[in-house]
């Protein structure tokens, strides 16, 4: 049967079998013991033709709320941020887009130089001296984090503010439970870690403390003080950033994190329903040689030339094997050229415009939405795109009301945190539009009478 | 314009005052950000981005990717790869907006069509494997490995066994000892024999109480169908042993063989691979967990489920393995995977896996002279050569790599399995016609003729691509990892 991805006719076929001396395909497979063959044809739907497929696809599509049909207000960790056009086309071009990871570097050298780029912008912005070209997501860079502090601290506990978004504490207890890492709370009863909380979480045996700022309710965090917090205990300091917010926002490395991790998905990548994702990692340089994933370094060629490979390899598991610093092999490339194109766009007053929209916007929003009788604010701490709403209503029905009237109304935290049965998470990017929030209020007014 | 000339980063293209952005002007009444935020949380000065124009970055990543080779220009023969043309219909079903701008925690309510698509193309996995039960959520191979072992530690838990070590055989990918390492156990490395197959009387001989799991790659890395797979998955399972097959290879065998119906317990998916999905330059990929019944209530969560025409995502799992991702797996990804799956229906796949083996086959057959074969065939969907022969003449498998791209050709992956000397790994693909397969292996035995008659050019190579060859030990010992401005 015919396929328009498989070139060999039956006549192309018969031709090689006779070169290979084999009188069929079958022959080809003796070594497959006969008890081990599939005896009938795979229990799968049939092959649909390309028309009747998309229109199939266009129908699942659109069955989804999707941020273009809706306004977005929602966040906790994928944000509808502005995603500038040339993005797509140039990450589609077919020699960025179906090529490996760059093993053969003289053949490779567009890849290689992207993500030197983006090392280089990733480290610029987190305030960090380095960083990788990539881990799946802000919760597996923080995964990672935590068995990297836990190796080159020779400790087993990690604390973690209450205030980290909970999906990435539940990654990171994933990853944590084979090398019998603990994790430990550090309270954040007000929306901020409660500083003298963590210094009871940290002590002797304490690989890193981990902050996340803006933290999970949106509020910012006092990097410097846990960095005291976290040295005084000789554990380092590990900071969850969103590299979108860090034209306004100080890089963390700045102001004493050991370790930044984040989610980039702000950076130019789609939401799609959560993945796939970038993960940032970048790390003070001490610790490089312990760090996860690929880096890229600059060398030269035969001629003296400039040159761009793939370096400190024997961090890795094609070469280190059962002692590489991480399992990691497929990153998220593409995601990372899809953050290097943006950066590059955005530039140097674009990013700090990005950051500046989104604060006022979100404050505009937040000072508005406040006003509608029976609405608070939840936490008095400053934040700074996105906010915990306190509803009169339980926030999912107010959601799904909201959902049928073309809003994204943002996210019910109950099920993030008991305590916060009654909030809403509302995230508030520079893409809103004041007319848009003005709707939103009234919406929202209406469904909480 | 030879694609070489160009030696720019975007860094050193800015020009002060340029701009490629487009950005509405403030809305609301208070845009000064020092006037809502405390100072202590500000950054000082703005980010030492560039200063570009859109034209400029789009003619800058347009050069830079002219210096790539990707399957959409060259061949790309990587063995383990499967580096398979990537269909363009999947890239625009994954960027209708009803997927690529759904927010993860839309309400179950208002993403039932990509609730569906998961349930769907788990459901697909699994009658393709072979097995109960799959999640979608690992994001790679790797780490799908570590979901694997991971739920396997819990199984035993479970029944209150500790078993302590993992059997890998010597000739596995780099992944398999280093998840395996991740997930608390010491890994016991097996010897293979000479021909890459399970030596099954040295694994009975290390198959132990204290053992939790042989992880396996079917085909092995050699290319070859492991012949007695049944017998061993039996021999484990009789010392309570859960078997684990890597998947990275299962381009080979759609519709011929199940990993389940072979015995495994537990196997993952590279969608990247088998399933079309783009590499990307080194990801996305995705890499979904299938297992069968005993182990599927340590599943990582949530797990999409189906009541009557309702699609929802079940939380309450009380002895999963807790999560991987943030969400719920590499969705975009599914999507391509999904609509590559309804395109080709059950005839299509299982001629997915005859071509891939026929073309492998040839190669091997028209190289079967002029170099060694590590093992003689006929193989399943790639081929494994030893240039073993060259490397006595001075040329080794770097160097017919580094000939291959001037000739136009990616290079095989080399020197893997590590138990092969001077390996030259070849994975076709079922998507590469004979006439590129011909141009391949003629450039191939020239490379041989030339090792025999003109080292010189082959020692050279390659003088074609942007650069030439290049200095790692100078990376390695002097480490630049980020650009600052030239002094």
């Amino acid at each position: 049967m015919a396929s328009r991805y498989i070139a060999n006719t039956p006549e192309e076929q018969k031709r090689m079998l006779d070169v290979i001396g084999a009188a069929s395909l079958e022959d080809l497979l003796v070594r497959i013991p006969a008890k081990a063959r599939l005896p009938r044809a795979l229990g799968i739907p049939a092959a649909i033709a390309e028309t009747d497929l998309i229109r199939h696809m266009k129908a699942l599509a659109a069955r989804n709320a999707d941020a273009d049909t809706h306004v977005c207000f929602m966040g906790a960790g994928s944000y509808d941020h502005y995603v500038p056009s040339p993005i797509s086309h140039l990450i589609s071009r077919g020699e960025f887009f179906t090529a490996y990871t760059p093993y053969q570097p003289e053949a490779s050298q567009g890849t290689l130089r992207t993500i030197y780029e983006y090392q280089t912008m990733i480290a610029e912005l987190t305030g960090m001296d380095v960083a990788n070209a990539s881990i799946y997501d802000g919760a597996s860079s923080l995964a990672e984090a935590a068995l990297m502090a836990h190796a080159s601290t020779g400790r087993n506990e990690i604390a973690v503010s209450h205030a980290v978004n909970p999906l990435y504490k539940r990654v990171t207890a994933t990853y944590c439970e084979g090398p019998r890492v603990r994790l430990r709370d550090a309270a954040a009863p007000e929306g901020v870690t409660d500083l003298a909380a963590a210094k009871k979480a940290v002590g002797p045996k304490t690989a890193a403390l981990v902050i996340q700022t803006p933290n999970f309710y949106g509020c910012l965090e006092d990097v410097a003080a846990a960095a005291e917090v976290a040295h005084a205990a000789g554990a380092l300091l590990v900071v969850v950033a969103d590299p979108v917010n860090l034209g306004v926002l100080e890089g963390p490395g700045k102001l004493g994190a050991d370790i930044v991790v984040g989610e980039g998905q702000g950076l130019g990548v789609p939401m799609s329903f959560g993945g796939p994702n970038l993960g940032v990692f970048a790390a003070k340089s001490e610790l490089v040689r312990r760090m996860p994933g690929r880096l890229v370094g600059v060398t030269v060629d035969r001629d003296g030339e400039r040159g761009f490979v793939l370096t400190l390899q024997t961090r890795e598991q094609h070469i280190r094997r059962a002692k590489a610093t991480s399992n990691i092999c497929t990153n998220v490339a593409l995601c990372a050229l899809m953050a290097t194109i943006y950066l590059a766009t955005l530039g140097r007053r674009g990013l700090v415009r990005v950051g500046e929209l989104s604060a006022a916007k979100a404050h505009y929003a937040a000072e508005r939405l406040a006003k509608v009788p029976g609405v608070s604010l939840r936490f008095a701490a400053p934040f700074f795109k996105e906010f915990a709403l306190k509803l009169p209503k339980p926030p999912e029905r107010v959601a799904a009301r909201l959902a049928r009237q073309g809003f994204l109304a943002g996210v019910p935290l109950k099920s993030f945190d008991r305590s916060l049965g009654d909030c809403l998470l509302v995230a508030v990017t520079e893409k809103r539009a004041k007319a848009e929030i003005d709707a939103f209020a009234a919406a929202l007014e209406k469904a909480v009478a | 314009m030879s694609a070489g000339a160009y030696d720019k980063l975007i860094f050193e293209l800015s020009s002060p005052g340029r701009e490629a952005f487009s950005l509405a002007s403030a809305d609301v009444p208070e845009a000064d950000v020092r006037k809502i935020l405390p100072e202590k949380h500000l950054r000082r000065d703005a980010p030492a981005l560039p200063e570009v124009s859109e034209f400029d970055v789009v003619r800058h990543y347009s050069r830079l990717s002219r210096m790539n080779y990707g399957v959409d220009t060259h061949f790309y023969p990587l063995g383990s790869c499967t580096m398979k043309y990537n269909p363009k219909i999947n890239e625009d079903m994954a960027r209708l907006a009803g997927f690529a701008r759904l927010h993860p925690l839309a309400a179950e309510a208002v993403a039932q069509g990509a609730l569906q698509v998961m349930h769907e193309l788990a459901r697909d996995l699994s009658e393709i494997a072979g097995m109960d039960a799959v999640s979608l959520q690992p994001a790679a191979g790797a780490q799908g490995e570590l979901a694997g072992v991971l739920m396997i530690r819990a199984y035993h838990e479970s029944r209150g066994e500790k078993r302590t070590k993992v059997l890998v055989p010597d000739s596995a990918h780099g992944t398999n000892p280093a998840s395996t390492a991740i997930a608390g156990y010491e890994v016991v490395e097996v010897k293979s024999l000479p021909n890459g197959e399970v030596d099954v009387d040295a694994l009975g001989r290390v198959l132990g109480i204290d053992v939790a799991a042989f992880m396996i790659t079917v085909p092995n890395t050699l290319g070859m169908f492991e012949p007695r797979i049944v017998e061993i998955t039996e021999l484990c399972h009789a010392k309570g042993v859960q078997v684990y097959m890597d998947g990275a290879n299962l381009n080979a065998i759609l519709g011929i063989t199940r990993p389940g119906d072979l015995g495994f317990d537990v196997c993952h998916f590279n969608l990247h691979k088998t399933f079309t999905t783009p590499h990307g330059g080194g990801g996305p990929g995705a890499g979904p967990v299938g297992v069968k019944a005993h182990l599927e209530p340590f599943l990582p969560v949530p797990v999409v489920t189906k009541d009557g025409d309702e699609y929802a995502l079940d939380w309450k799992r009380p002895k999963s393995i807790g999560k991987l991702q943030a969400f719920w797996g590499n969705f975009g990804m599914l999507v391509r995977a999904y609509t590559y799956i309804r395109t080709m229906g059950p005839d299509g796949l299982r001629s997915v896996s005859d071509n891939a083996i026929l073309n492998a086959n040839y190669i091997m057959k028209r190289l079967e002279t002029d170099y060694d074969v590590a093992v003689p065939g006929p193989c399943m969907h790639e081929c494994v050569l030893s240039a073993r022969r060259q490397k006595k003449l001075g040329v080794t498998a770097t160097d017919i790599a580094k000939r291959l791209l001037d000739l136009g050709f990616y290079a095989p992956s080399t020197y893997f399995p590590l138990i092969v000397e001077e390996a030259l790994m070849i994975e076709p693909t079922e998507t590469e016609a004979k006439e590129t397969l011909d141009a391949f292996c003629d450039a191939m035995i020239q490379i041989a003729r030339e090792t025999e008659t003109n080292a010189a050019v082959i020692h050279d190579a390659p003088v074609t691509t942007p650069v030439r060859r290049l200095d790692q030990t100078k990376a390695a010992r002097e480490p630049n990892l980020r650009w600052t401005p030239r002094a």
